[in-house]
């Protein structure tokens, strides 16, 4: 499905300032894999997931998608395959926007914008019953700003969006970063189901180790820029929760 | 009265600016000055294609095209090159300053005899009041069309451009190129305003841009205000508020003048009045707080 080969990504090359956040990575993500990636600060986590979604350029080596060579392509480009939700809750959603425009959008996400008016009655119910599964009480607020939402309820709305339109790999960066634990679990659980449900290919950066012990079927520790361990679905399951604890001490 | 009216008639002459102001400023975020240079490249494009015997409707067209045309390279120069979006804007005016006294060949063309929006249909014999209907006329079709535009997926996208950019281009949307066509649609309506303003006052003057874009903004501003004070989301509302706003701009200005306040003090008041209805609301949010 997507293959990473032998990525580097150098900032400030050749100053004292040069950071190699990405060293040489080898990464096949094959169809329906959910992979959970692990990694203290700065270990190149972020750095991959952007450079998988294209906001990041690779110094050197490629992106494949489908056998098709992504790397030169923008991020805006790369959407027609790709959903991305980001830590930020504000990086995923436009605020000013209602929740309804948040979702045209969404529903559009692989196509041209054009010049007709596409919020109908029909989607606006299509968007309703769809906003309903999640049973956060948000269906009767579609006309309402994105911005009067709870960081939790957009974060969770921006899993919904992603399915919106067809999607092959969903990114997902540390989503639920800066949310409750109660808004964590509601996003985590959210996009577990949609995940399931709709066969995703997905990637999850995540510093939360019981998410990473409880969601995907096969986990990724990254350090330095290079993938450090990397646990097959059988491994995985295999392991204990306190195993992973025990790599990062 | 007529005096007021006339300053009505500024008004939605000028409503153009202010609308194309608030799609650079309010949906792209864009702080865009291009719009000195723009208008009066409007205003010397009527003037010179008028008195070269060209239709009205051609002109009308040029005169889209070009300022549309000049907002386009303040976008290019902000996105592609980089470079801050005032800087853009100010460069491009410069080099408009230019352009415009080329075009219309000396500092200043009359229009005489020449065909004019303002004599397509009489319907009253006052001249005044035939124009008002016609300028009316005019800015309900541009809010009306400015008010679908911004409803289409289109619309929605060049909004959600200003609002947050990281989460359009996961949509899949060129945000360059959205910022270039939004700076060459503001800037082609400002040339319009120059356009309507050329034959309103009957002559074209290549110093008749400077610090107009202190009236977009001041009106879009006033606009503000009250779309914030009347808690207004639509998009249709919003932008008559805008064109209400040009209208408040114009009369304020009027009667500044009616009091007798010294002409020449004109720029002064403007400057001061824009510095008031930005820093009221401010003001009054201050002492909210204490």
């Amino acid at each position: 499905m997507i293959e990473i080969r032998d990525v580097y990504k150098i900032y400030n090359k050749g100053q004292v300032s040069e950071v190699k956040a990405l060293n040489g990575i080898n990464l096949k993500v094959d169809i329906n894999e959910f992979v959970v990636i692990v990694g203290s600060n700065g270990s190149g986590k972020s750095t991959l997931l952007n450079t998988i979604a294209g906001s990041v350029m690779p110094t050197a080596g490629s992106i494949i998608l489908d056998n098709e060579d992504i790397t030169k392509l923008p991020d805006h480009q790369r959407s027609k395959w790709l959903a991305r939700v980001f830590q930020n809750p504000l990086s995923g959603t436009a605020s000013g926007l209602s929740i309804i425009d948040n979702f045209r959008l969404a529903a559009i996400r692989t196509q041209p914008k054009g010049l007709k008016i596409g919020i109908s009655d029909q989607f606006i119910k299509q968007v309703k019953d769809k906003i309903a599964t999640l049973e956060l009480g948000l269906e009767d607020k579609v006309n309402q700003q994105m911005g009067t939402l709870s960081g939790g309820q957009r974060q969770a709305l921006t899993l919904l969006m992603s399915v919106m339109d067809s999607c092959k790999i969903l990114l997902l960066d540390e989503p639920t970063a800066a949310l409750d634990p109660r808004s964590a679990n509601i996003v985590m659980q959210t996009a577990d189901k949609l995940i399931k449900e709709f066969n995703l290919t997905a990637i999850l950066i995540t510093h939360n180790l019981k998410d990473a012990y409880t969601y995907g079927n096969r986990l990724i520790q990254m350090g330095e820029g290079q993938i450090i361990r990397d646990l097959s679905t059988a491994q995985k399951e295999a392991m204990q929760q306190n195993h992973l604890f025990e790599w990062f001490s | 009265m007529d005096f007021y009216l006339t300053a009505l008639l500024q008004g939605l002459c000028l409503s153009a600016i202010a609308l194309g102001v608030y799609l650079s400023m309010k949906i792209f975020n864009i702080p865009d000055i291009t719009t000195d240079g723009s208008y009066t490249l409007g205003g010397v494009v009527t003037a010179a294609m008028l008195t070269h015997q060209q239709s009205l409707w051609i002109t009308t067209l040029a005169v889209f095209i070009v300022g549309g045309i000049a907002g386009a390279l303040t976008g290019l120069i902000h996105t592609k090159l980089k470079i801050n979006a005032l800087l853009a804007g100010i460069l491009v005016m410069t080099a408009l300053y230019s352009i415009n006294l080329t075009i219309l060949g000396r500092s200043n063309v009359p229009l005489l005899n020449t065909p004019s929006i303002f004599n397509l249909i009489n319907i009253t014999g006052d001249s005044n009041q035939n124009s008002l209907i016609i300028l009316v006329v005019i800015v309900i079709l541009l809010v009306t069309i400015i008010g679908y535009l911004l409803k289409t997926d289109f619309g929605i996208a060049m909004r959600a451009t200003g609002d947050s950019e990281q989460m359009i281009r996961a949509m899949g949307v060129n945000t360059d190129r959205m910022k270039i066509t939004g700076l060459a649609l503001a800037n082609a309506l400002t040339a319009l305003s120059g356009f309507m303003m050329t034959q309103f006052q009957g002559f074209a003057d290549i110093n008749m841009g400077i610090g107009i874009v202190i009236t977009g903004l001041g009106s879009v501003i006033i606009a503000e205000t009250l779309i914030n004070w009347l808690k207004i989301t639509s998009i249709i509302w919003s932008l008559a508020l805008v064109v209400g706003g040009a209208i408040v701009f114009q009369m304020v200005l009027a009667i500044t003048l009616s009091i007798g306040v010294d002409a020449n003090l004109l720029k002064l008041i403007t400057a001061v009045f824009v510095l008031l209805i930005v820093s009221l609301p401010r003001l009054s949010f201050r002492r909210q707080n204490d």
